[in-house]
């Protein structure tokens, strides 16, 4: 099954972090990345630009409206994601302890639907 | 000639094995649920009558999987209707279980069954209606009853929490060794809800809910038969055993009656017995845990022939640790009511006083009423009248109201 696992992390945090604390956990990143590649479970993933770079479109009757920012303007925000092809729940979710920014923030672990087998 | 009331209880102990082994085959939870209550149903119609099959829960798994065949096949033909079906299934080809083809019972199939219903990725309410249907054997109607809510809202909850496991992709398995000890803790915190809903609810027909204490000590019993060695599986049974034990005379008239009020001749001696030895044996093995503490502190108040030999000072012993295993607003106010018993009312007071910052406290009833009990025992009645009518504004429950409020007209 696959599940995308969206890391959501306040980018405060991030900032008020020393220097060498953060490239620790950017090398937990690195070797949490080798390790699903390693095992077979790493389908995708990627960090995302801060919210500063986002930009968030409305298309309200037949016009576009574009605005600066998020779609929703949270403390914490979607930072990066993984897609995994894991078992089962339970190996999705053990994966997504293992992220660090499962410490500090939060990762939502949700199924990705199959459209393969849909009926047209 | 097997009654009806026997024919329910071997069916329940049956329920969830049969069930585990139609998950085990045919892998989807949801329908092989289904297909097992049908199973049950029938079973419950034809055994009483045409008395019990040699082997029940062969007679179940089969009846069940061929229902849960039919349902596929009937689905899969809707499916290919227009696809003119050409890989259409002979009728008898399916994979039934045939005599000597039932599977050979995996004990911990029962055990992956409570996981999966007490999964962490369920809300609460799902977990425990999942856990008196699949694992308990009971209709939804009868946990409807049990919970006092509308059969429809149950079946609701039900379906929705089927779908819910489907959709994330909850397993049926054994959870890895590291989140063993968390899965496991779920497990208990549901058959202790499904206890305390039975218990500490004073509203709603008795004798069912009633039954909601003693379905949670049947799985705790089967829980603990399969994990004997895990002391907080035994600490639980022990702890429901030692406060079903005291359940006749916990109310009298419809009112409440306090602990060290309680007639002790109304106290069932053999659960108490059986839970105490329980405890002694868990405590002398197993690593601590929050059950086992609590299950030793209902012991010793089990134990004692009337309130005034409770042995206050290993209560109070018992509570210290309990707040440092698993600290918690009710434990704390327990712990300053065993201090009152042993270094009087006034140290009792002070550890309360610790408490009044407390925000899961802020509020409620509870605080308010051990403070007017401290300050009671301390010879303060006007202060404690105070504190008792405070309480008795505070709670929801009428009984507990009503208790308070006796209590504040019989000060001096």
């Amino acid at each position: 099954m696959k599940y995308m696992l969206l890391i959501y992390s306040n980018p405060a945090n991030w900032a008020a972090l020393p220097e060498a604390e953060r490239n620790g956990l950017m090398a937990e990143y690195g070797t949490f990345t080798k390790d699903i590649v390693d095992s077979g479970e790493f389908v995708s993933g990627d960090p995302l630009a801060g919210i500063e770079a986002a930009s968030t479109v409305r298309v309200r009757g037949g016009a576009s409206d574009v605005t600066d920012g998020p779609f929703v303007e949270t403390k914490e925000h979607l930072a990066g994601y993984y897609i995994v092809d894991v078992k089962d729940l339970d190996r999705a979710l053990a994966l997504a302890a293992k992220i660090p920014d499962a410490r500090f923030g939060g990762v939502e672990v949700r199924p990705v639907l199959d459209m393969s087998g849909a009926e047209m | 000639m097997t009654t009806r009331v026997e024919v329910e209880g071997l069916l329940r102990e049956v329920a969830p094995q049969a069930l585990a082994a139609l998950v085990r085959r045919y892998g989807d939870f949801g329908t092989a649920e289904d297909a097992v209550q049908e199973a049950l149903l029938a079973a419950a119609l034809q055994w009483p009558a045409e008395g019990v099959p040699d082997s029940p829960r062969g007679w179940l798994i089969a009846v069940a999987a061929r229902r849960l065949i039919d349902w596929r096949r009937r689905e899969s033909a809707r499916r290919d209707k227009e696809a003119a079906a050409v890989d259409f299934v002979p009728a008898q080809s399916a994979t039934l279980p045939g005599p000597g083809d039932e599977p050979v019972p995996d004990h911990d199939d029962t055990l992956a069954l409570l996981f999966l219903c007490c999964h962490p990725a369920l809300a609460w309410p799902a977990q425990v209606a999942l856990t008196l249907r699949a694992v308990g054997g009971l209709t939804t109607a009868e946990i409807a009853a049990a919970f006092l809510v509308p059969e429809a809202t149950m079946a609701q909850r039900i379906v929705r929490a089927k779908q819910r496991i489907r959709s994330t992709g909850i397993p049926f398995a054994m959870p890895a060794r590291e989140e063993f000890p968390a899965r496991l803790a779920s497990v208990l915190r549901v058959l202790y809800l499904i206890f305390n809903e039975g218990y500490a609810t004073t509203s709603g027909p008795a004798l069912a809910r009633a039954d909601l204490t003693g379905e949670a000590i049947r799985l705790a019993r089967e829980l603990h038969r399969l994990r004997p060695a895990e002391g907080e599986v035994a600490g639980l049974l022990a702890l429901m055993l030692l406060t079903e034990a005291r359940r006749e005379g916990r109310t009298r008239d419809g009112a409440l009656v306090p602990l060290l009020e309680q007639d002790r001749g109304t106290w069932d001696r053999a659960l108490i017995a059986e839970g105490s030895a329980l405890v002694t044996a868990t405590l002398r093995t197993a690593p601590v845990g929050p059950y086992q503490i609590q299950a030793a502190i209902a012991a010793l108040h089990a134990e004692a022939k009337r309130a005034d030999d409770t042995d206050w000072r290993q209560i109070l012993a018992l509570y210290n640790v309990l707040d440092a295993l698993d600290p918690n607003p009710v434990v704390a106010l327990n712990r300053a009511v065993a201090t009152a018993m042993v270094h009087g009312p006034g140290a009792g007071l002070a550890v309360l006083d610790g408490l009044a910052g407390e925000p899961r406290l802020a509020g409620g009833h509870r605080l308010a009423a051990v403070r007017a009990h401290l300050l009671e025992l301390a010879g303060r009645p006007d202060e404690a009248r105070a504190q008792y009518h405070r309480a008795a504004a505070a709670t929801t429950s009428l009984p507990e109201r009503q208790y308070l409020l006796a209590r504040a007209n019989r000060l001096p």
